[in-house]
């Protein structure tokens, strides 16, 4: 039984017995958690930090990229710009503006596995927030109108993003051929045919399966106490009905059998390369020898990647690595560096392998190791000084499938790795026959205007 | 941990209502109670004890931006700064990486205009040699020649990806056209004709000059009390010599004769757009009045005039926003959209129609309530982490707000009218003189130049 279906069935026990449940405080971590359940489904995380008279609002939906059909990618992202457009309680565009006119900041994201909403407010206005995102969570207008306005925002949105920024565009690329059959195979935000092909009845249908409190988490950090917030939140959230379970994503993506690799050619002043290995996620215990792993490599100027690439080789302007062990499909582990104008990117990438062939050999060094420890032990500890920040880690981990217990027992499991460890993951991940490769060669701007110049170097 | 797949955000966040050095502050006088201290050498510091986490934030900022530069090494203060943590009479800039990361300390080192910023975070128990390393950086960077030659050979690098991003070409072009014969028209990081023009005697010159303890604010903010971030800042700036800096003064901008189009062609899907001129600066009296002036014309976000008719109307823009950079001197005033090629006309217009608009009608009642709400309610926001609270001591400090001004500010924003958003809208909003730069495909966003600048 996956993570998931347990907590549909704790939902669901909750929903015949109608009580809250309670859990204890994160045993480890200063991290103090209360964790509830409405009858309804919906899981609340309360976090009292009295630090500041601020408090952030957010509202996580179990609904990203990855559960988008072919054909209709970028939905997820294109329902959350909707989310702004109106309810019969509140007009198109009232909700920012109310946020706003009352002293807050509101936005919304949406990511893979996830798509997220805030309200940033002075603590005493925790109450309006609720209301308000209690009422798109049901009843969204859904104005056809609207929607196609919004389409186009959505497609300036790409451009500003992706077409016009040439190492975005080799991302892009390269995901898509790291990933053949999964759904990280397309944009989050979508391509501009799925984009103009989507309608009002696609956006309706994938707000009514997937927006449910049963799918749903409300994460609170700031300055309130549990014992009044709770009573706003079942005031305002209890009424909606549970929704039927929504389907879960049970593509796997087929196992790599040999390097792939994809040039893209097109105007640019410097080349770039991204490339990634297939890796597992917060599944494995192997996640937090990779998470030192990518410490080692790639955390400062006196990490391996930058020492050998930036400082001593002079071959990058910037390297580095990037794991996301809150994927909630295994996902990937990138390299990328932006070539420095006079280097070649050949250089470039046989340098990064070299230093990924040298943690496979040897032994990282006990200050290292050390050094990675603290660096992640700090930044627990910075990240706790933003009460957004916290909010994000939580509610990533917990709609990531992981639980929002992994944010609080992150950094104890992160020193019962050893340096054995990281040259296991090293040998056992980071291998040629699961790597993708993207490069990116500038193509000067007259050539690239040329017409009969397009197969030229 | 970069992540190069960037999560879709439903709008950017605006970096500011009015950008630059402005910071929108109303501290409820009860909750922050910074210690102001002058040290015997000449460090302005404010230190605020707040013991929630084990954590200590340190923003030291020191006169020595960009205006210092001659204009044949633009780039110099930038560089200066760049190169502080990159080697020092004793460490080296691996030592020095070394030392910082393995106590899981976060720094940062950059030059603006008006002044370079040094920051550190680190773990209350490291606060000693945090602040070792800190005044190290500060009071000896060696520039060797080796590390001089290569951060100056990434910027030369970084110039050449900059030319990549429309947003950065478009603005550099704006602020040469509007601050002609001031130095906010330079790039901050120059470009590669004067950076490579720059020496290291430039540089140990520069520091010598400008890195001075009589020139530096200093805040920190964090688990610590105030006699212990006192002598903390004694022991290791003690010895920081001061030296007599008369402040330099620089002649305005030339003010614009007529509306100046610039187009600058790159093979792009989408068309990046500037226009404005030179705005206020942080001491005017009508920073307030033009906060809310602002907030209302493009700053507001979705409850902007600008967003309301330009992408919630038409759909024309992801982005588009105003703002004024508040700065030691008059900033710039901008709005800044991203729009198809195609469409680069008819955005252009909406923007002319707001910026005559709210010249001539007074504002609404309820808009204006709206927008001071925001302003004074958001407040707790920008102080909500010792970072933020760092940062914004050294600014208050350098534009001489006074402590006080936590508890002005809201009254001040409370205090505005719609005659004094009118007023200032037509002092300092400018539909006839104004540079427009449209960074496009030129071919296919056909800037009609007449009707934009009012020729034809």
């Amino acid at each position: 039984m996956t993570t998931f279906q347990r907590a549909l069935c704790l939902a669901l026990v909750l929903a015949l017995i109608g009580i809250f449940s309670l859990v204890e405080p994160a045993a480890s971590g200063r991290l103090k958690v209360q964790e509830f359940t409405l009858a309804n489904g919906l899981k609340v995380l309360l976090v009292e930090e009295p630090k500041a008279p601020v408090i952030t609002v957010q509202i996580w939906y179990k609904v990203g990229s990855r559960n988008e059909i072919m054909g209709r990618a970028g939905l997820s992202h294109m329902l959350e710009h909707m989310m702004f457009k109106g309810t019969l309680k509140f007009g198109k565009g009232a909700f920012s503006k109310i946020i706003k006119k009352n002293g807050g900041n509101d936005n919304a994201f949406t990511s893979q596995d996830f798509t997220a909403y805030f309200e940033n407010l002075a603590a005493d206005k925790l109450e309006l927030a609720l209301e308000m995102e209690a009422d798109r969570l049901k009843g969204l207008l859904l104005d056809d109108k609207e929607f196609q306005l919004e389409r186009e925002v959505v497609k300036e949105e790409r451009r500003l993003r992706v077409e016009d920024v040439p190492p975005s565009y080799l991302v892009e690329q390269m995901y898509a051929q790291a990933f053949m059959v999964h759904p990280y195979h397309w944009p989050i935000i979508g391509w501009f045919n799925d984009l103009n092909a989507m309608n009002r009845e696609d956006l309706k249908a994938y707000y009514e399966k997937y927006y449910a409190p049963n799918n749903a988490t409300l994460v609170i950090v700031g300055d309130m106490k549990a014992e009044t917030a709770l009573p706003m939140i079942k005031k305002y959230f209890e009424g909606i009905p549970t929704g039927s379970p929504p389907p879960l994503p049970a593509i796997v993506e087929p196992e790599q059998k040999g390097e792939r690799r994809i040039i893209v050619k097109r105007e640019a002043q410097l080349s770039f390369i991204y490339f990634g290995y297939k890796v597992p996620n917060f599944k494995s215990p192997d996640v937090y020898a990779l998470a030192v792993l990518e410490n080692i490599l790639s955390a400062g100027k006196s990490a391996r990647l930058h020492d050998a690439l930036v400082y001593r080789k002079k071959l990058a302007l910037q390297v580095g690595a990037g794991y996301n062990e809150l994927a909630a499909d295994p996902e990937l582990f990138t390299f990328y560096a932006l070539v420095q104008p006079k280097a070649k990117i050949e250089d470039v990438e046989k340098a990064v392998l070299v230093e990924i062939e040298r943690l496979k050999k040897e032994l990282p060094s006990d200050q290292e190791l050390q050094k990675a420890k603290n660096q992640v032990e700090a930044r627990n500890l910075f990240e706790q000084d933003s009460v957004f920040r916290q909010a994000m880690l939580l509610g990533t981990a917990e709609t990531a499938g992981a639980g929002w217990q992994f944010i609080p027992n992150y950094v104890d499991q992160l020193h019962r790795v050893t340096k054995e460890d990281v040259r296991r993951v090293a040998r056992k991940y980071l291998n040629a026959d699961t790597r993708t490769v993207g490069i990116l060669i500038p193509v000067r701007a007259k050539a690239y205007a040329r017409p009969a110049a397009g197969d030229a170097p | 941990m970069i992540r190069f797949r960037l999560v879709c955000l439903h709008r950017i966040l605006a970096a500011a209502v009015v950008t630059g050095s402005f910071l929108p502050t109303f501290i409820q006088a009860a909750d922050i109670k910074p210690i102001r201290v002058v040290t015997a050498n000449g460090i302005t510091l404010l230190i605020q004890d707040q013991p929630f986490l084990p954590i200590i934030t340190v923003n030291v900022l020191i006169k020595a931006g960009a205006v210092h530069d001659p204009d044949a090494k633009a780039g110099l203060a930038f560089l200066a700064g760049g190169l502080l943590d990159e080697g020092t009479k004793t460490r080296s800039a691996t030592q020095i990486a070394k030392e910082l990361e393995f106590m899981g300390a976060e720094f940062s080192a950059k030059a603006a205009n008006d002044f370079a910023t040094v920051s550190l975070r680190v773990l209350k128990k490291d606060s000693d040699r945090g602040f070792t390393l800190l005044a190290d950086i500060l009071m000896n960077p060696a520039f060797a020649e080796k590390e001089v030659a290569r951060i100056r050979s990434e910027l030369l690098g970084e110039l050449q990806g900059e030319k990549d991003d429309p947003g950065i070409v478009a603005n550099k072009a704006f602020d040469e056209i509007i601050f002609k014969g001031h130095p906010y028209r330079r790039p901050t990081n120059g470009d590669e004709k004067t950076v490579t023009q720059i020496t290291r005697q430039d540089l140990v010159a520069f520091h010598d000059k400008y890195y001075r303890p009589n020139r530096t604010i200093m805040a920190v903010v964090g688990d610590i009390r105030e006699f212990e971030a006192l002598n903390l800042v004694k022991k290791h700036f003690g010895k920081w010599a001061p030296k007599d800096s008369s402040s330099q003064s620089f002649p305005a901008a030339a003010p614009l004769q007529k509306p100046v189009l610039k187009l600058i062609d790159k093979d792009l899907t989408q068309a990046t757009v500037v226009l404005g001129h030179v705005g206020i600066d942080r001491k005017n009296p009508d920073f307030y009045a033009v906060a809310v002036m602002n907030y209302i014309l493009g700053g507001g976000g979705f409850s902007s005039r600008l967003v309301n008719r330009i992408r919630d109307e038409q759909g024309l823009a992801y982005d588009v926003d105003s703002g004024f950079e508040a700065d030691v001197m008059p900033g710039p005033f901008s709005v800044r959209l991203q729009t198809r090629n195609e469409a680069a006309n008819k955005a252009i217009v909406n923007v002319l129609t707001e910026i005559k608009r709210i010249r001539t009608e007074p504002v609404g009642y309820q808009e204006l309530a709206d927008a001071k709400a925001y302003l004074i309610g958001s407040f707790p926001l920008r102080l909500d982490t010792t970072g933020k609270l760092a940062g914004l001591l050294t600014i208050v400090e350098l534009h001489s707000l006074g402590l006080s001004y936590f508890e002005d500010y809201p009254k001040a924003i409370a205090a505005v009218t719609k005659e004094d958003v009118l007023r200032v809208a037509q002092k300092y909003l400018n539909p006839d003189l104004y540079a427009l730069v449209v960074v496009a495909k030129q071919a296919e966003a056909q800037i009609d130049s007449g009707a934009l600048l009012g020729t034809k």
